[in-house]
C-alpha cells in the first residue's frame, strides 16, 4: 500500500528523483525552480564585477550556494552524478590557471606583469559599458570559477566523511 | 548614527547568548546571528561589496556548521567553568579593554580620514584617476585586479592551497570509513 502511494508520487512529480532520499515534495520542487534563479544571479554579480558591486569572490561562493541548496533537497548522489568530483577539482584548476594566464598575457602583450593589455592596447571600450576596463571582466570569471568550484568541492567532501556516523541530510 | 548602536547591541547580545547557552544549536545560530548584524552595518556604512560577501560566506559556513552539529551524538555542553581561568582571562580583556579605550580616542572621526587632506596619497590618486586609468566603474574592482593585481593573486593561491589541503585530509578519513575500493 505504502509502496504504490510512493510509486504514484514519482509518477506525478515525473523527473523528481525516488522520494526515499532528501526532502520533502514540497522542497525538492520549489528548489528545482529556484537553483536557476541563484545560478543565474551569481553569474550576473561576476560578469559585471567592473560595474555594480559585488566581483570574483562573491559570486563565486553563491554559484557554489546553488549546488548546495541541490545537494540539501535531492541528497548528495543526485549532485555528484550531475557534476562528480573529478570534474570539479578540473574547474577549480582550469580558473586558477586561467587567471595565471590573464597575467602572463601582461608580460608577453605588454611590458610588464598584469599589465592591463586589454584597456591601455586593444580594445578599450566605453566605461559604463560591459565591454570596458580590459583584463577585469576577464580576472573576475576566472576567480568566480575558482571559487564556486572550491567551495562546493569543500561541501562535498565534509558530506562524503559524514557517512559513517548517523547523518541526517545525506 | 543610532542604526549603528542598535545593530552593535543586537551583536553583543547575541555573542553573550552564543557563549553562555549550553545548546549546540543556538549557539551556532547566534553566530549567524552575529553575521547578520555586520553585514548590515557594513551596508549603513556605505560599502555593499563587503556587505554581499559577508552576507554570502556567512550562509554558507552556517550551512556547514549546522550540518556538523546535527551530525554529533550529544549536543549539549555537560561541565562546570574552572574559577581560576575565568578570573584571569576577565582580568587581562579588561586591561586590553582600557589599552583600546585610550588608543581608540586619538582615531579621526568617522568620514573624514586624515589622507584626504594630503595632496599626493594613494588614496586619492586612486579615486582622482580610477576610471580613467583602468576603465571600471566599481573602484573596488579596479583597485584590487589592476593598481593591486599582485595581492589578488596572492589571495588566490592561499585559497586554492587550503582547498588542497582540506581535501586530501578529508578523502584519508573518508577511505578509511567508508571501506570500499578506489574508483
Amino acid at each position: 500500500m505504502e509502496q504504490e502511494q510512493q510509486n504514484s508520487n514519482t509518477m506525478q512529480t515525473g523527473k523528481i528523483s525516488n522520494g526515499t532520499k532528501g526532502m520533502t515534495v514540497i522542497v525538492k520542487t520549489v528548489s528545482s525552480w529556484v537553483k536557476v534563479l541563484i545560478f543565474l544571479f551569481g553569474i550576473n554579480i561576476v560578469l559585471f564585477g567592473h560595474l555594480t558591486p559585488g566581483g570574483g569572490f562573491a559570486g563565486g561562493v553563491i554559484l557554489a550556494s546553488s549546488y548546495v541548496l541541490l545537494m540539501l533537497a535531492f541528497g548528495r548522489e543526485f549532485v555528484e552524478e550531475n557534476l562528480p568530483l573529478p570534474l570539479a577539482s578540473k574547474l577549480d584548476c582550469l580558473g586558477a590557471f586561467m587567471f595565471a594566464l590573464v597575467a602572463i598575457l601582461g608580460i608577453v602583450l605588454g611590458g610588464s606583469f598584469f599589465l592591463n593589455f586589454l584597456y591601455q592596447k586593444y580594445l578599450p571600450g566605453q566605461p559604463l559599458h560591459l565591454v570596458s576596463a580590459g583584463i577585469i571582466p576577464l580576472a573576475n570569471i576566472a576567480i568566480g570559477l575558482k571559487v564556486g568550484a572550491s567551495l562546493f568541492l569543500i561541501t562535498l567532501m565534509l558530506s562524503i566523511s559524514c557517512k559513517g556516523r548517523e547523518c541526517r541530510f545525506e | 548614527m543610532t542604526i549603528f548602536y542598535l545593530l552593535l547591541l543586537f551583536m553583543i547580545i547575541a555573542a553573550i547568548i552564543a557563549v553562555e547557552t549550553k545548546d549546540l544549536l543556538s549557539s551556532v545560530i547566534c553566530v549567524g546571528a552575529i553575521g547578520v548584524g555586520s553585514s548590515l552595518m557594513f551596508l549603513f556604512m556605505c560599502a555593499p561589496d563587503i556587505a554581499i560577501t559577508q552576507i554570502v560566506v556567512e550562509v554558507l559556513s552556517l550551512i556547514i556548521l549546522i550540518r556538523a552539529t546535527i551530525a554529533r551524538d550529544l549536543t549539549f555542553i555537560t561541565g562546570d567553568r574552572e574559577f581560576f581561568g575565568t578570573v584571569v582571562s576577565v582580568v587581562i580583556i579588561f586591561v586590553i579593554f582600557l589599552a583600546g579605550m585610550k588608543v581608540l580616542q586619538t582615531l579621526p572621526d568617522f568620514g573624514t580620514p586624515k589622507f584626504a587632506e594630503v595632496k599626493g596619497s594613494p588614496s586619492q590618486i586612486y579615486i582622482e584617476n580610477g576610471l580613467k586609468d583602468t576603465g571600471a566603474a566599481n573602484l573596488v574592482s579596479a583597485i584590487i585586479l589592476d593598481y593591486r593585481g599582485y595581492d589578488t593573486l596572492g589571495e588566490a593561491t592561499v585559497l586554492f592551497t587550503s582547498i588542497l589541503g582540506a581535501t586530501v585530509i578529508l578523502r584519508a578519513q573518508s577511505r578509511k570509513l567508508m571501506d570500499e575500493p578506489d574508483k
